[in-house]
């Protein structure tokens, strides 16, 4: 008899649902109508948006890794505080880069997100793809070179955040000599290693860089052992294109010194930090939803760096000499009105061969695909 | 010469370094597999382990108190899988491969308050023996848990030839069902061996987190656990030749670093690739002769035992 009452209440709690269920399912439908309807009609430019935009973000890592993922999450919670309830955002983390982010992507879609952005370059694929199939969502691809009518590719010029470390290295460094612990070796990464020497030589010209390799974005424990091996070789100043403070830590236990990379790594060594190259994504993400929101947005290609408030260096130790700190100031205040200073002529490479001759500045080709060493900077490109 | 001294020095410390959690949890594994039972787990037991010691050192400001709290976590875990393949009969590479994923999975989950903070380091010199040059660098300027691992293997090597305790855990991992036709409590071999490992991993974890690299991050442990099961293969279940090949393995990423800092470029590909090749052929050679494989593999290794059926 109980049983049977259980199982009878079950049963109306299940119609319930389902009859919600229906409900909802039939009130998305007759949404997404309504909005593509607009778009498939000629004349009404953007009509009064009914409930807020919905803004999805799609992450590779954890929110909580303090590096890249972190960063972007940043954003996100900047642009909902400056929005407010004129937007909806949510994220998915931890989306690899493979068949799993096209599916994450298409859900995203289906559920009525109308700006989406993706922040690895493994997305870039299977945005591509999903983009094809969602006329009306926009796409935004970080650090992709591919666009669609409605998928845009937007970048940060980390290497600027590198050029300013360099100038703190080089007026820092005893031995003259510089490490970067490396990741991959792609174009962002080399133009980074050569940023960073490039900046230091701008203030010291007798400085050389050498990189090690780790094949990894993560290992903390390699990345240790790559600071460890170069401290062990004479270098006194190092930075990482890799993503944890392990060899901020190295550098503190060996007392020298170390920058932080992507966000504030201060605390991971208050001694060794002479400085962050942080991103801000923030900038980028506020005028992407503006633009979304005004009903003006475009799928071009956006690369920010000082000028635009995308990228900075802070929070510099205060052992660092007045010197070195105004330097530094001085770079980034002709960064921030939008000098190309980085790659600019005479830009020789490690054979001596000019690359960029006197007067001018490296092109947005060259940056891009850039796959040579600068001179200062020793050893050899992996293959 | 002394240029090649100076760089020589700090590389041969960093071997010793880099091989000591490899040697840890190798021997955990070893002991575990000697009973016949094969835990895949060691990540997932490394990583709770991690995250248990960085906490308590955090919460204490005692990395002893860390080291112990991380053996326990590893103990935690590895009892959960004891319960599991000991008690439930199941299969023992499936759970090994799900306690390594939700040991991942949990230490990102309660390590989420932990990213961004960071332990302090300090010297680790032993007066007088330290100053001797060369060997004082290379060998006396290390964290005690280096020189415990040492005396752990030495213990081992004594324990598994040389005593009767050592002699029933061989018989339970060669052959359950004589040593339990024999009166022996093969159950409770085997869960002692498995704690014993599950141990072992977290004092490695343990030493990742708070004496290498001393901070918790997601996933950090980064393969080392699979290295470390690879390890006791390689090593024919020997605990000096896991010596040997911890320092092998550890000193291979050690010189290819050291190599490129130099100038000289070494795919680092190869190099990842290392470890899990030379137990590929050592498993090969040690597959095809007969004798080898006698005196080696624990006849029962990854076999359940249920003592009401036998």
């Amino acid at each position: 008899m109980f049983d049977l009452k259980k199982r009878s209440t079950l049963k109306a709690g299940l119609l319930v649902v389902a009859s919600s269920m229906m409900l909802a399912a039939c009130g998305e439908k007759t949404e997404t109508k309504t909005a593509a309807a607009p778009a498939a009609a000629p004349a009404p430019a953007a009509a009064p948006a009914s409930g807020p935009l919905k803004v999805a973000f799609v992450y590779v890592g954890p929110v909580g890794d303090g590096g890249w993922t972190f960063a972007h999450d940043q954003g996100r919670k900047a642009v909902e505080a400056a929005f407010g309830d004129k937007i909806q955002t949510t994220f998915v983390e931890k989306v690899p880069e493979s068949s799993d982010a096209e599916r994450v992507f298409r859900d995203l879609a289906s559920q009525g997100n109308k700006l989406i952005f993706g922040t690895t370059f493994g997305y870039m694929e299977p945005m591509l793809k999903v983009a094809k199939d969602f006329p009306d969502v926009k796409f935004e691809h970080a650090t992709g070179y591919k666009t669609a009518p409605n998928m845009a590719v937007y970048e940060t010029k980390t290497y600027e955040g590198a050029y300013l470390a360099g100038v703190i290295a080089g007026k820092t460094t005893k031995s003259n000599k510089l490490g970067v612990v490396a990741s991959f070796p792609i174009p962002e990464v080399i133009r980074n290693i050569n940023a960073f020497t490039l900046g230091a030589q701008s203030v010291n010209p007798s400085v050389t860089t050498r990189a090690v390799w780790i094949s990894s974005w993560f290992d903390p424990a390699k990345e240790r052992d790559a600071a460890m091996t170069m401290i062990g070789q004479g270098v006194d100043v190092l930075i990482q294109n890799t993503d944890s403070p392990a060899t901020l830590q190295a550098a503190e236990e060996k007392g020298v010194n170390a920058f932080g990379w992507d966000s504030d790594m201060s605390s991971y060594g208050p001694k060794a930090h002479l400085g962050s190259a942080i991103i801000d994504w923030a900038p980028y993400y506020k005028q992407a939803i503006q633009s979304a929101l005004d009903g003006n947005w475009k799928n071009g290609e956006t690369w920010w760096g000082v000028k635009e408030k995308s990228i900075n260096l802070v929070n510099v130790n205060a052992s660092v000499s007045e010197e070195a700190k105004a330097a530094m100031e001085a770079k980034k205040a002709q960064l921030a009105e939008g000098k190309a200073i980085v790659f600019a002529g005479p830009l020789v490479d490690q054979s001596g061969k000019e690359m960029v001759p006197a007067g001018k500045e490296a092109d947005v080709g060259m940056l891009k695909g850039m796959n040579f060493y600068v001179k200062g900077v020793e050893g050899s490109i992996p293959k | 010469m002394d240029t090649f001294l100076l760089l020589l020095t700090p590389a041969l410390a960093a071997t010793i370094n880099a091989g000591t959690p490899l040697m840890l949890a190798a021997f955990g594994l070893l002991v575990n597999e000697k009973a016949g039972v094969l835990n895949l787990g060691a990540e997932g037991m490394m990583l709770l382990a991690a995250i248990a010691g960085f906490a308590a050192t955090i919460a204490t400001g005692s990395a002893t108190l860390g080291f112990v709290a991380g053996a326990l976590g590893g103990m935690a875990a590895a009892g959960f899988f004891a319960v599991l393949v000991l008690w439930l009969n199941t299969n023992q590479y499936a759970t090994g491969l799900a306690l390594s994923i939700f040991g991942a999975g949990l230490s990102a989950f309660v390590g989420i308050p932990y990213t961004g903070l960071s332990l302090k380091t300090s010297s680790m010199a032993i007066p007088v023996l330290s100053k001797i040059p060369f060997i004082g660098p290379v060998l006396f300027n290390h964290h005690p848990m280096v020189y415990l691992a040492l005396v752990l293997c030495a213990w081992l090597a004594w324990f598994l030839n040389h005593s009767r305790t050592g002699l029933v855990l061989r018989a339970a991992g060669e052959s359950p069902e004589s040593a339990h036709a024999l009166g022996y409590n093969v159950r409770r071999i085997r869960l002692l061996a498995v704690l014993f490992g599950g141990a072992c991993c977290g004092l490695a974890g343990a030493y990742l987190a708070l004496v290498y690299t001393p901070m918790w991050q997601e996933g950090m442990t980064a393969g080392k656990g699979w290295i470390a099961l690879a390890l006791t293969t390689f090593a024919c279940w020997k605990p000096w030749r896991v010596v040997a090949g911890a320092l092998l393995f550890g000193g291979v990423t050690i010189l290819q670093l050291n190599l490129q800092g130099l100038g000289i470029a070494v795919p680092s590909q190869i190099m990842a690739m290392l470890p899990y090749v030379a137990t590929i052929v050592v498993l090969a050679l040690i597959s095809r002769n007969p004798d080898w494989i006698r005196l080696n593999i624990p006849a029962s290794l990854g076999k359940n035992f249920n003592p009401n059926a036998a």
